[in-house]
């Protein structure tokens, strides 16, 4: 009888944890949401992209509340880095797999991890101080969306890196002999065999990485001299969305603090489709 | 296993050929020992392997049948700590030698194993991949040749439809007869064949039995076996190899008659025999 | 029987050049330099930058001068804090959660489902978001304000996932015999959980909590309007606290001359990460292949 209570007890408390921890996420964007509202109801969603500008301190009649700026930044400099780190995510992980001795090998992909350990202060610090500085002696003023682009390539690559090496690590051994037997060259047979047999598991490292970029903070705040201005060169400094709440929150009020949680509510958006994405395409491979 | 071939009957379309009774030799290979990892797992295997004709390698597991057949493309290269001594001369080139060019050889001569591994492409880039990574890049021929390779193995008229899906779609034994057609496609002078029918059912064993058969003559075949049946069926020559302290020997060579209904080592009596009764 | 339109065969002692291979290959050994490269190159320059300053002294005194000078100690009580209580909350729903989906979801079931794909989503959610979520969740609706106590909550909330994961795959790689054999013992299945399958499944747990660790001292972003800029000698987990990575980006941000302690900072931080880092290898490979072998 008390047994039966007891595992009974044992499991209702392991749902209920379960639960909480499943709910946390609803939470978020439940209170994301409801802190968006004022601004959603007295501003408008269409005000957000076709206002003048960024002023969101005079309040809701005397305030512009132009995203659009932001929202190019956090596009332009999250795409520059996808597509920089991509490639060197994948010959990272080719360089472990297909063509470092053994020992190297290993040593790389742990040299990797440490990149993926390494904090984004950190990584915002060493823009600050060491590449902007370069930057600024070839293109002044140095803040700019190079600067931003160039440390996020480095942040995201460990993602695309490890990742696309464990999916490289999973293509089947018989593969690698068959192409062997064929003749087929180390390039041929990663370029024919191995690429295609890892693909999924590639297009979820990218995926990953790319979360990773649009919700990156710290370092391109310190690094892309957050001017609100649609960029028009690399050399332009921009300003993030993830910069933006991040320097706004401590003095917004208001219409202003509900609008810095309407741009939270993208970013959430943002990254809720690129994880379901890549959800979608690794059990995709599962069945394939 | 099934009998219906004790005695050797062989089709008509499998009558040795010329080439084979003249037996010249297509791969020569002396003294060759192989150790993985320090320990000896092949001794001084001398043999010489008539072009043109069909050899068996049989022997009970463990014996070193597919190291010694990995040997002859060098397939032994992807093994750590795999160490091979001796000559295997291939039209005269000691392919042992450390200047080989890997890439040609495995072109001349092609592998299939126990384990049909088609790669996870379409049917159709299955074939054109080795194709044009070794130059042909012409989409008609390309075509061409896919069709008629897959002819070759029997399965245009399976596949035809579906050249475009994948090939990890197919049956065990179409998936054998496609790696079978991506080894062809290259016409190479020497084909290896890992226990190509032990991971089929017996009907579609069968059908890749006969295709073996079928390449008599065109190219030198060396066809690793557990089934003295097909051994006997299929063979010109047979190779047994056993453990001999410790190591795998070859222990008997020659001609299928006299190794199975002559043996001149008791061994070989004993296996040919017990699986025989 | 020779085919035009496929190469000639090759004569066998030719060695030819194969181009393609030769090209991707420097390609790769490029990238492979120029990732060692950065890596180096950051590190590096923390180190030269960072290390002149670093003391004993950097550990135990306060800041001075906006932290301009003097050292780093209630960052780091406020650090240790945060991280306490972070773990003091996230660790047994961690627990619980693992024990949920690795042992009483075999045949799937809906709840499962929803558990592992929200935490999934969680797991991508960026920081600010995080901190946005703190702010408004934790600091206003609940009324802590900016404090230590936020600050840690809402770092739960974030490793959470991390932890999940981990400890999941610790109690999933328990051979099933185990279980069996607790069976056949006529055990209970909490006595079962707590006396056999938790000792076999704590590496997996114990590599997650250094993960989870890892990633909290790394966080800024959500910090910032949780816990807090103030680096007084924090006093109750009410007051406000910062940590070494909000201590760095201060320094380094918003105060003229303050990027020599920052880097002494960072050096420190990555000093503990990497730490961190080696203990995981360690225990990655002690403990979890002792357990492999065993099976
Ligand atoms: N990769 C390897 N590493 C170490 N030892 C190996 C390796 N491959 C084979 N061996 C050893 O070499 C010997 C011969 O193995 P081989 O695979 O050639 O036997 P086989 O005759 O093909 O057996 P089977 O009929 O079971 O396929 C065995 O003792 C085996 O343990
Ligand atoms: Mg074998």
């Amino acid at each position: 009888m008390s047994r039966q209570w007891s595992e009974h007890l044992l499991l209702w408390t392991l749902r209920g944890l379960a639960m909480v921890a499943g709910c946390i996420i609803l939470l978020i964007g439940a209170f994301l949401a409801v802190e968006s509202v004022p601004a959603l109801r007295e501003v408008g969603l269409g005000r957000f992209f076709s206002d003048t500008s960024w002023h969101p301190s005079g309040g809701v009649e005397a305030g512009s509340f132009n995203f659009a700026p932001m929202a190019a930044g956090t596009l332009a400099v999250t795409s520059g880095a996808v597509l920089l780190a991509t490639p060197l995510g994948i010959g990272s992980a080719l360089f472990c797999h297909f063509y470092a001795p053994r020992g190297l090998g290993v040593a790389f992909r742990r040299l990797v991890e440490l990149l993926a350990g390494i904090p984004s202060v950190v990584y915002g610090i060493w823009g600050l101080v060491v590449l902007i500085p370069l930057i600024r002696q070839w293109q002044p003023p140095g803040q700019s969306l190079l600067a931003g682009i160039l440390v996020l390539t480095i942040m995201i690559l460990p993602t695309v890196a490890l990742l696309t090496e464990s999916s490289l690590r999973a293509v089947p051994r018989s593969y690698l002999q068959g192409a062997a037997a064929l003749g087929l060259s180390r390039w041929a047979t990663v370029w024919g065999v191995v690429l295609p047999a890892a693909r999924s598991g590639i297009v979820t490292a990218v995926l990953l990485a790319t979360g990773r970029a649009i919700g990156e903070t710290m370092a391109v705040l310190m690094v892309m001299g957050n001017i609100v201005q649609v960029p028009t060169s690399v050399f332009d400094p921009v300003r993030a969305l993830t910069a933006n709440i991040a320097l706004e929150m401590g003095y917004a009020m208001d219409a202003h603090r509900s609008a810095l949680f309407v741009s939270g509510l993208m970013l959430l958006a943002m990254v809720v489709v690129l994880v379901a994405m890549s959800v979608w395409a690794s059990e995709r491979s599962r069945y394939a | 296993m099934n009998d219906k071939s004790v005695s050797i009957d062989r089709r008509p379309w499998t009558k040795r050929p010329a080439c084979c009774e003249s037996r010249d030799p297509c791969i020569e290979v002396r003294d060759l020992s192989v150790s993985y990892g320090g320990k000896l797992a092949l001794r001084d295997v001398t043999l010489a392997i008539p072009l043109g004709c069909i050899t068996a390698v049989v022997g009970p597991s463990g014996c070193g049948k597919s190291t010694f057949v990995g040997t002859l493309n060098r397939m032994t290269d992807l093994v750590d700590g795999c160490r091979v001594e001796g000559r295997v001369e291939l039209g005269g080139h000691d392919i042992l030698n450390g200047r080989t060019d890997l890439i040609g050889l495995r072109r001349r001569v092609g592998m299939i194993f126990q384990n049909p591994n088609p790669f996870p492409l379409s049917i159709r880039r299955s074939l054109t991949l080795p194709l044009r990574r070794h130059g042909v890049r012409n989409r008609r021929i390309l075509d061409g040749k896919v069709e008629g390779i897959l002819r070759r193995v029997g399965l245009w008229d399976e596949v035809k439809d579906r050249l475009d899906h994948p090939a990890l779609d197919l049956s065990g034994g179409q998936q054998q007869r496609l790696c079978l057609a991506r080894a062809l496609v290259l016409e190479p002078q020497v084909l290896l064949l890992d226990e190509p029918c032990s991971a089929l059912d017996p009907i579609a064993g069968g059908v890749v039995e006969d295709l073996i058969l079928s390449l008599r003559g065109r190219y030198t075949v060396v066809i690793v076996t557990h089934n003295l049946a097909q051994a006997r069926r299929v063979a010109d020559d047979v190779a047994v190899f056993w453990v001999r302290a410790g190591a795998g020997a070859m222990i008997e060579h020659g001609p299928v008659e006299s190794v199975f209904d002559a043996p001149r080592s008791e061994w070989t009596a004993a296996y040919v025999q017990g699986v025989h009764g | 029987m020779p085919d035009p339109s496929v190469s000639p065969l090759p004569s066998l002692s030719e060695h030819r050049v194969d181009w393609p291979d030769r090209a991707v290959a420097s390609l790769v050994w490029l990238v492979a330099l120029l990732v060692t490269g950065s890596l180096l190159w950051i590190v590096g320059d923390l180190a030269r930058h960072g290390a002149p300053e670093l003391s004993w002294s950097f550990l135990t005194d306060s800041p001075r001068d906006a932290g301009r000078a003097g050292g780093i100690l209630p960052v780091v009580v406020s650090t240790l804090m945060i991280l306490g209580i972070c773990l003091a909350v996230s660790l047994p729903m961690d627990v619980g959660t693992a024990i949920f989906l690795a042992e009483f979801t075999r045949t799937g079931g809906l709840l499962a489902h929803f558990v592992r794909r929200s935490l999934d989503v969680l797991a991508g959610v960026p920081s600010i978001v995080f901190g946005l979520f703190g702010n408004a969740f934790f600091s206003i609706y609940l009324g802590m304000g900016f404090s230590i106590l936020s600050g840690g909550l809402t770092l739960a909330c974030m490793v959470l996932p991390i932890l999940i994961r981990s400890t999941e795959e610790g109690f999933r790689s328990v051979p099933d015999e185990y279980r069996k054999a607790a069976a056949a013992l006529g055990l209970s299945q909490p006595a079962t959980l707590w006396q056999i399958l938790l000792p076999v499944a704590t590496p997996g747990l114990v590599v997650g909590l250094i993960l989870g660790v890892g990633r909290a001292l790394a966080e800024t972003a959500a910090l910032l309007f949780t816990s807090g800029y103030v680096a007084r000698m924090p006093s109750s987990v009410l007051d406000s606290g910062r940590t070494l990575s909000i201590h760095i980006y201060d320094l380094a941000m918003n105060v003229p001359g303050g990027e020599s302690n920052a880097y002494t900072t960072a050096l420190v931080l990555i000093t503990l990460l990497l730490m961190i880092n080696v203990l995981t290898f360690w225990i990655a490979d002690r403990w979890l292949h002792r357990g492999i072998t065993h099976r």
